[in-house]
């Protein structure tokens, strides 16, 4: 009786009785903590084996509350131990470790745990980490009340939706973060599970080594590509499981998984997405190795692959390495929000993020689509891109810079004579005025699109490019829309651009257009540029520059503005530059900086539009514009 | 405060363990820690170390035997030893193990050596000083102990 009154009012009296099971294999660390948290008052167990604390919480998680471990042990890594902990018993760990380096702190709590202490730990530190236990009581109810209208509620907050599936199983609290990029990829195989909350309050499944084994076992069998929760569940073929639980089971084994690759993907990705071809597009995905990510088809390839051809950079870079990015021109589940491109871009992004990255798909789908069918103007027919940026930049104009306009317009058709509607609003990016972000962006877009910087193929397109001048137009809108993570788009309408430009590709000249779109549009999107303006025209400088193209067939290359804005930085392309049928047919390479620092400032830019326009009949000399261009630099 | 010489002795002692930089803030933790349930606390984490980390001094001894140095290894020993080492608040022994790591992680081979043999001076005179100062703690009495300035 006394016991029973002793405990409940230590349990009234929480935090103190708290039950706390400390792992450190040093003596001295783990008397000292044993002594520390005795002072705190909590009930403390030690061992200095990870293997018997694993026992230990195995016979009887519910004996515990919290569980305090070192990273550093010879018989198991305290991460292992950590993630081991969190999968099966969910319980809070906080890791001790004497070394403090900020890749190990993350790594904690990448892998799972509430809090990282520093040895020597001090009282004051432990007095207070009742808090997880708390917090994490506090999550798992409402989590339970709430797993079915949480369903809702995320699916309606796009992030937040991916959480459902997880929150089910109320396992994944703490990994939210982590992986909201990874759930967009898991909405896909989990999307109708979660949206069915109502049902999903089955007693939470425990993962014990033995299901977990069994689950590794089938997910290797299916091939981390290919496993979806319905076929794991099946190989596993255990009672009770549903596949919601192998799902956000699946989930975590992902995150899990991509913490390994990641770092060593990374580079991998990004090299290997150098100038790849259109089918390594969809390999690009896999590179990743996170194998979360479904390669693009078709079109889509392109977009992956422009993102992994986006040197790294900028924005741009960081979304190309995720190949699997998914980036699907297409609106589709996978779809990745810019926004969240961009704010990769801008920080560092793991690769998770830019996995994350969807693309604005209806843009990306227009521009692809659109761009087809605007390339195939005829006019873009011709070499003379300088001939027709004269021309077309008479047309509409309406922006800053009306030679560049025409110049884009040029570009993108890569005929020499029809100003392309849409290209004249690129020509605002000529002008780096305002409107040349908006303009730009769109430009693009369109170029990016019609670029299809991995392959060759995109330059064929390029014609697509310039005569959708009001696809361009729009394209160009949209992008605009997304000014920094267009960025990522750009590359990936470039990349997918191309693709769809290659069925309907008239002209080599369009090709280089195309490039020399993308490759602007790469190029002012490393730069976060607010304008994108890569107006085609400004892509062909930029790959021109990469390519070393003495002759650039398509006067499109050059493209001084474009190449302003891209600040040179992670064009990382290197296109490289092919000479078919007198077009230039820039395949894109990855190289660090991309844009061509040869281009000058727009003046300069605009002053060889106009000579251009007046030298028609020399525009049919890829030299000419190339060499015109090339010797601007990227000064937007 | 001091009831006897000797228990002044000890604190002048104490102090200049630390104004000498063997002994840092940690070790004032253990202190606090070491009440009337636990009234040998301090001593018994010292010995405690010291039997411990004879080990890893001996580990790392017989890794830099070998050639060429292991430094990944030669860093783990002596990341184990430095967390130790800081939990008792040895901090001349702390700095050099955190200069060793350096070494290590360099891969300056001759840096190891040095510092090491300079680590292990550290160690050495540390536990005389320990010694003396608890063979005098407890020949002033639990009460002087108990009575340190604080």
């Amino acid at each position: 009786m006394t016991v029973e009154r002793v405990i409940s009012e230590k349990k009234d009296q929480f935090p103190i009785g708290m039950r706390v099971l400390a792992v450190d294999d040093d003596p001295t660390c783990l008397l000292l903590l044993e002594t520390l948290l005795r002072r705190c008052q909590y009930n403390v167990t030690i061992t200095s084996q990870a293997v018997t604390a694993l026992k230990l919480l195995r016979e009887n998680k519910n004996n515990f509350d919290l569980v305090i471990s070192d990273v550093h042990m010879p018989d198991m890594d305290g991460f292992k131990l950590l993630e081991l902990v969190g999968l099966e018993m969910d319980l809070p760990v906080i890791m001790l470790s004497a070394n403090g380096d900020t890749k190990l702190v993350m790594k904690g709590i990448t892998h799972g745990g509430c809090d990282y202490l520093l040895k020597p730990v001090r009282i004051e530190e432990l007095q207070n980490i009742w808090q997880h236990v708390v917090r994490r009581k506090k999550f798992d109810r409402k989590d339970r009340y709430n797993s079915g209208s949480q369903d809702k509620a995320y699916t309606d907050s796009g992030e937040a939706a991916r959480m459902g599936n997880v929150d089910q199983n109320g396992k994944l609290n703490k990994k939210r973060k982590d992986q909201n990029e990874e759930e967009d990829e898991e909405r896909d195989e989990n999307g109708h599970d979660s949206e069915d909350p109502s049902t999903q309050k089955e007693p939470r499944v425990v993962w014990s080594v033995e299901l977990h084994h069994k689950f590794v076992t089938a997910v290797k069998q299916l091939g981390i590509d290919k496993a979806v929760p319905k076929k794991i569940l099946e190989l596993m073929n255990v009672e009770k499981l549903t596949r919601e639980n192998v799902a956000s089971h699946l989930q975590k084994y992902r995150l899990y998984l991509k913490r390994i690759t990641c770092l060593a993907n990374q580079q991998a990705n990004m090299a290997a997405a150098v100038g790849s071809a259109d089918s390594t597009y969809l390999r690009m995905g896999s590179l990743n190795g996170l194998g979360n990510f479904h390669t693009l088809a078709g079109s889509d390839q392109l977009r992956n692959a422009a993102f992994r051809s986006f040197p790294p950079g900028g924005v741009l870079g960081r979304l190309n390495t995720p190949a699997g990015l998914g980036m699907h021109g297409l609106p589709s589940p996978g779809m990745i929000q810019l926004n969240h491109v961009q704010n990769l871009g801008n920080t560092n992004n793991d690769q998770s993020k830019l996995q994350s990255f969807v693309i604005p798909g209806n843009h990306n789908a227009n521009i692809l689509q659109g761009m087809p069918m605007s390339l195939e103007l005829d006019q873009l027919q011709n070499n003379k891109g300088v001939n027709h940026i004269g021309e077309l930049s008479t047309a509409d104009n309406s922006t800053v810079f009306p030679v560049s306009g025409s110049l884009i317009n040029a570009r993108t058709t890569g005929c020499s004579d029809n100003p392309l509607p849409g290209v004249t609003s690129n020509s605002l990016m000529l002008e780096g005025s305002s409107q040349q972000a908006t303009l730009h962006a769109s430009n693009l877009r369109d170029s990016v699109s019609a670029m299809g910087f991995k392959s060759g193929n995109p330059l064929s397109h390029f014609t697509s490019m310039a005569p959708a001048s009001d696809q361009l137009q729009d394209s160009k809108a949209d992008l605009q829309s997304q000014a920094s993570p267009i960025s990522c788009n750009a590359g990936q309408i470039i990349r997918n651009a191309p693709q769809e430009w290659n069925a309907a590709r008239k002209d080599a000249t369009y090709q280089s257009n195309v490039m020399c779109c993308s490759i602007n549009s790469s190029i002012s999107v490393n730069g976060a540029m607010d304008h994108l303006g890569p107006c085609l025209d400004q892509n062909n400088p930029i790959f021109q520059r990469n390519i070393d193209l003495d002759s650039i067939g398509p006067s499109n290359f050059v493209d001084p503005l474009s190449i302003k804005r891209c600040e040179g930085e992670n064009l990382a392309m290197e296109p490289s530059v092919t000479q078919k049928e007198g077009y230039f047919v820039v395949q894109p390479r990855l190289q660090g900086s991309y844009i061509p620092d040869n281009i000058g400032s727009l003046e300069d830019l605009a002053s060889a539009m106009m000579k251009r326009e007046q030298d028609k009949g020399e525009a049919a000399d890829g030299n000419f514009g190339c060499n015109a261009y090339s010797r601007r630099t990227n000064c937007i | 405060m001091e009831r006897n010489p000797m228990g002044r002795q000890l604190a002048i002692m104490r102090q200049s363990l630390f104004d000498q930089g063997y002994l840092d803030e940690q070790f004032i933790q253990l202190e606090e820690l070491q009440d009337d349930a636990n009234p040998n606390f301090v001593e018994e984490v010292v010995t405690l170390y010291y039997r411990d980390s004879a080990r890893l001094i001996l580990n790392i001894e017989q890794a830099l035997e070998r050639k060429p140095f292991d430094f990944n290894k030669l860093d783990d020993y002596m990341h184990q030893f430095k967390g130790s080492s800081s939990s008792i608040g040895a901090k001349k022994v702390k700095a050099e193990s955190t200069l060793f790591r350096e070494y290590c992680k360099s891969g300056n081979g001759e840096g190891c050596t040095r510092t090491f043999q300079q680590l292990k001076k550290e160690y050495a005179t540390l536990r005389k000083k320990l010694e003396a100062y608890f063979q005098m703690a407890r020949q002033a009495g639990p009460m002087e102990t108990a009575c340190r300035p604080k």
